[in-house]
């Protein structure tokens, strides 16, 4: 077994152990420290597969290949590159944060046992490299983080929890038709009927073919992510769902989609990447503009990040089909970016929630006054989204943009336009909610001393990310160059040589 | 002039083959057992007795059918009595699914019938007959004898339904059953009549040869019949547009007699429909491809559709099962051995979860005071405050339904999406796994219930006492331990049988590979 195995294991064991510890009312907390230990030496497991991870090199690492469903040619397989290493940190990262921050929570072993199975689960989708494995994980994602919204979100959150997995798993039907799919093109092909990612790199795919199998794929990461106009379904959901599942909802699940996008896509369609390359770089402006554009017009905060995390998670689309290196290790980077301060201003709006039982913005005001330090650290997190020189967006966002610029050249161009709408309704919410004139003499509270140490981490990374990147980068760059590589050497779409695969596609019915 | 009609031959009996139709006697001889007893040691006495019988029997005849794979795997496959019964893999897989379904309504039914239809051997009788109809269908090498078992079972099955005789919708529902079964069974009969007009055989190998030897110039009558014969299969699947009687039954049956026949109807109406097709029509397989493709989609589409408006939880389930039925379907139109594997391991897949399902919410009837009948949304809201164990375990099996990963739902979805795949009919895999992403909206309704916060209809009595203190009055069913203890076990093995063929489908994938259909 290597670290993945127990990357995996580790949380699935505790969400198996934490329904059996029916303890008594007083001793509740027992749960909760539970799971936050399981938390943190997963977090620790992490931080060790980042030591011991060999830099300079593009292989998977950590290796585990077992045998599962023979029938089928699946397999238990997990590798850990570049992209997989830095996604698995920031999930390590942000368990541990949510983890600390259930508070009012009644049933702590519904929680904690969620909290942990989505943990497992998330960490087996970024380091699966079995086609299969993947799917399950990924579909896996969405049964725990229904419970953790329907049961524990404000509001109408039991609506939200279905369209939420309604739409998610709509998106992965097609994934699963795709990959299946693409599963028995390579068995006609070759005979070798496997769902190991590396085999299938190497189908040959007829042009027609090629381009329905990747939109089945890029449908399902384009929900999960989300990219406009698969987004409708993330504004509701991150308003009513509870503050730990909104951490992971858009810190990590959000990653997903990208993260599919890169490993799927691009590695095993990369001929069609390119073909399709306009679409994606269209919906993601699209997505970065629309998204600025409504997040100025929300009055409700948690709505307003929802959108704004669409405009941002538009740039991380851009980067990735720049097909450039800068570019695919800004978007890299910057998921992990987006993920941290989009933990942190959630964490921020949950304690805004907290004290006043709002996020509307029109009720809102005057906070600064009241509450000098909690407005510092918000403006700080505000800062690093929009992408302040020295704060961690910019880093990101700044390779996206230069990424693009070299390959494509006027949709970088447009985007930048979406850099500038950030600063203003970010601002402009700033303004709104911590200066002018208080809307009552209520008290605010002050950042209490958990509360800030909650956040000290996040707010540390946002300065340390903006200022030194270079840790990551130097763990993202081997693994992303050779994908830019990989994409750029693929041989054209065409019908050459596609005759014979055609043939025993259509002919070859038998299993 | 009657000497012509009247052969003076001697009538000659095929030589019986009593090891391949030991399942049948096993089961049958059973209910003969069950009779006996009942009317010498008294009817209403020996409710246990009744039932450790039917659970001997059905452990039996599953372990029968597990040794018949053995020899088969051993000697390979063969045709007996007259060619009529066809000894090969694929009966043997059907029986053991067969058996784990009989073996887990037995643990979990009786319980909850006693209660409506008396302390008699008539439920664990009517059971074992239901199931040889199922073996006889599973096994059937020809039309009649098809015929033949579905009588068998769908007249044990009419009697079920009417349990509740003191309830009008019961008697709807068995009265509904009832014609629209008979209906269907003579449609089945004369679309064999004109396949035997057109083959001059109803033996399935003999169509089978008869038809790859001829050249049918006009094959109207013969497509004719083959169509009919699949409307008669889609009134007993419940495929959508023969579906319109399954809700009604659904809710009007007691609830465990319910579960059975999803179970029990599905699998052995999925089975000869199997055998049929792959057998006797192979050849014809691009004319009725597109009718199974036609039942195949409007099944998942309605199934989907329809439940999403129920509020009545029988109801739902009901569209739910025609949901399923359009995935098994798809095994079916893809008419390969991969097919037949994966349209097996869904209907053993589903026949387990469809049970505990059903015995689960048997379970909550008994608490809302609702003896077997029907229940709404309402019902279970905030269940899980109440009956935590209840509503884990009926939110696993739920989910197992929707098709979540690591059960066995989720492998049995995956597989026939594989089967339809490998056929190249790209469009109907998506179609079904939008319907089954339609189909986890009210899946998670009934689960968002079962947790809800909001307990606006449970007064203040209902969350200080237990609930089964609660329905103390008269009309509440009120069981006793010794009932409870069968009921939880079959309950639980239904729930670890889903999780483990989950976790670990091999097996379960083995198994139901070693069902090939002999021709």
């Amino acid at each position: 077994m290597t670290v993945l195995d127990w990357l995996i294991a580790l949380p699935a064991l505790g969400a198996l152990v934490v329904p059996m510890m029916s303890l008594p009312p007083e001793n509740q907390r027992l749960i909760r420290y539970f799971g936050i230990a399981i938390a943190l030496v997963e977090l620790g497991l992490a931080i060790g597969m980042a030591v011991a991870f060999k830099l300079h090199t593009s292989s998977y690492q950590f290796v585990t290949k077992v045998h599962w469903i023979g029938a089928f040619g699946i397999a238990w397989y997990l590798g850990a590159d570049g992209i997989s290493l830095v996604l698995v940190l920031l999930t390590a990262v942000l368990f541990a944060i949510a983890m600390f921050t259930m508070k009012g929570v009644k049933d702590y072993r519904a929680y904690v046992g969620w909290m942990l199975l989505l943990e497992a689960a998330c960490m087996g989708s970024f380091t699966a490299l079995d086609l299969f494995l993947f799917f399950v994980f990924f579909e896996l994602t969405l049964v725990p983080s229904y419970f953790l919204i329907s049961d524990f979100g404000l509001g109408a959150s039991g609506r939200a929890a279905i369209k939420f997995f309604v739409y998610t798993f709509a998106g992965s039907a097609l994934l699963l038709v795709g990959i299946v799919s693409l599963v028995f093109i390579h068995d006609h092909q070759t005979g070798h009927l496997t769902f190991s990612l590396p085999a299938l790199m190497h189908t040959r795919l007829p042009k027609g073919t090629a381009i329905l199998l990747f939109l089945a794929f890029a449908a399902a990461f384009a929900v999960k992510t989300p990219i406009f106009p698969f987004h409708t379904w993330s504004p509701d959901t991150y308003r009513s769902a509870p503050i730990p599942a909104v951490v992971i909802l858009a810190g990590v699940m959000a990653k997903l989609g990208a993260y599919g996008l890169i490993r799927f896509n691009l590695e095993l369609f990369p001929a069609t990447s390119r073909e399709l390359a306009w679409l994606m770089l269209t919906l993601g402006v699209v997505g970065i503009l629309y998204g600025a554009i409504v997040a100025a017009g929300e009055r409700d905060l948690g709505r307003m990040v929802a959108y704004s995390s669409l405009s941002h998670m538009g740039f991380i689309v851009l980067g990735i089909f720049a097909f450039s290196t800068e570019g695919l290790s800004g978007s890299t980077l910057q998921m992990v970016n987006h993920g941290i301060y989009t933990a942190a201003i959630f964490l921020l709006l949950g304690m805004i929630y907290e004290r006043r039982g709002t996020l509307d913005m029109n009720k809102l005001g005057g906070l600064q006054k009241k509450a000098p330090i909690f407005a510092g650290v918000f403006i700080l997190v505000v800062m690093g989204m929009i992408g302040l020189p020295g704060l961690n967006g910019f880093v990101g966002e700044f390779l996206i943009l230069l990424g693009t610029f070299i390959t494509h050249r006027w949709w970088a161009v447009v985007a930048v336009l979406g850099v500038v709408l950030s600063a203003v309704y970010l601002l402009w919410m700033y303004q709104r909610v911590f200066h002018g004139e208080a809307k009552d003499d209520r008290s605010f509270r002050d950042l209490a001393p958990r509360e800030a140490l909650l956040l000290l981490p996040l707010v540390a990374l946002i300065v340390v990310l903006g200022v030194y990147p270079i840790p990551l980068l130097s763990r993202i760059n081997p693994t992303t160059s050779a994908i830019v590589h990989h994409v750029a050497s693929a041989p054209a779409l065409g019908n050459s040589g596609a005759p014979q695969a055609v043939a025993s596609i259509v002919t070859g019915g038998a299993k | 002039m009657f000497g012509s009609l009247v052969s003076q031959l001697p009538i000659r009996l095929p030589s019986i083959s009593y090891q391949a139709i030991g399942p049948e006697l096993i089961l049958f001889g059973a209910a003969l057992v069950v009779l006996a007893l009942s009317a010498t040691v008294g009817r209403r006495e020996h409710p246990q007795l009744y039932r450790g019988i039917g659970l001997f029997a059905a452990v039996a005849e599953g372990a029968w059918s597990a040794n018949l794979l053995r020899l088969i795997d051993q000697h390979g496959p063969s045709l007996a009595i007259a060619g009529a019964i066809s000894n090969d893999g694929f009966s043997a897989v059907v029986g053991i699914i067969v058996a784990a379904a009989l073996v887990l309504t037995m643990l979990i039914g009786p319980g909850f019938v006693e209660s409506v239809a008396g302390q008699g051997p008539e439920f664990v009788t009517l059971l074992l007959l239901s199931a040889t109809g199922a073996i006889v269908m599973a096994q059937a090498n020809d039309l009649i004898v098809v015929f033949l078992g579905l009588e068998i079972l769908s007249i044990a099955l009419y009697v079920m339904v009417g349990f509740r005789l003191r309830d009008g919708l019961s008697r709807e529902a068995a009265f509904k059953y009832f014609i629209l079964g008979g209906f269907s069974s003579a449609v089945f009969l004369y679309g064999v009549a004109l396949v035997y007009g057109a083959t001059g055989s109803t033996n399935l190998v003999k169509i089978a040869a008869f038809l790859s030897s001829h050249v049918l110039i006009n094959n109207g009558v013969l497509l004719f019949g083959i169509a009919l014969i699949l409307v008669g299969f889609g009134f007993k699947v419940s495929a959508v547009p023969f579906h319109v009687w399954s809700p009604d039954v659904y809710q009007g049956a007691p609830t465990s007699v319910t579960g059975y026949m999803a179970a029990m109807a599905k699998i052995a109406a999925f089975a000869a429909l199997l055998r049929v097709m792959m057998v006797a029509f192979h050849l014809q397989l691009e004319f009725w491809r597109p009718i199974v493709i036609a039942l195949a989609v409007l099944s998942l589409v309605f199934g989907a559709v329809f439940a999403l408006r129920q509020r009545e939880i029988k109801r739902m389930l009901a569209y739910s099962s025609i949901n399923h039925a359009g995935f098994i379907l798809l095994g079916v139109l893809a008419a390969t051995s991969g097919g037949v594997r994966d349209s097996l391991f869904y209907l053993g897949a589903y026949s387990v979860m469809v049970i505990g399902t059903f015995g689960l919410i048997s379970l909550i009837q008994v608490d809302a005071g609702k003896v077997e009948g029907s229940l709404s949304l309402d019902d279970v809201r905030g269940l899980g405050r109440r009956r935590p164990a209840v509503a884990v375990l009926l939110a696993i099996l739920i989910l197992a339904q929707a098709g979540a990963p690591f059960t066995s739902g989720f492998i049995a979805k995956f597989s026939v999406i594989t089967a339809v795949i490998s056929v190249n009919e790209y469009w109907i895999a998506v179609v079904a796994m939008v319907t089954a992403a339609v189909a986890a909206a009210f899946y998670l309704r009934l689960v968002l219930a079962l947790f809800s916060k909001d307990e606006a209809e449970v007064g203040v009595g209902d969350a200080l006492y237990p609930v089964a203190v609660r329905g103390g009055s008269d009309q509440g069913l009120r069981l006793s331990t010794a009932s409870l203890v069968p009921i939880w076990i079959g309950i639980w093995a239904s729930v670890a049988i889903t999780v483990f063929f989950g976790l670990f489908p091999t097996l379960l994938l083995d198994l139901v590979s070693r069902g090939k259909i002999f021709y």
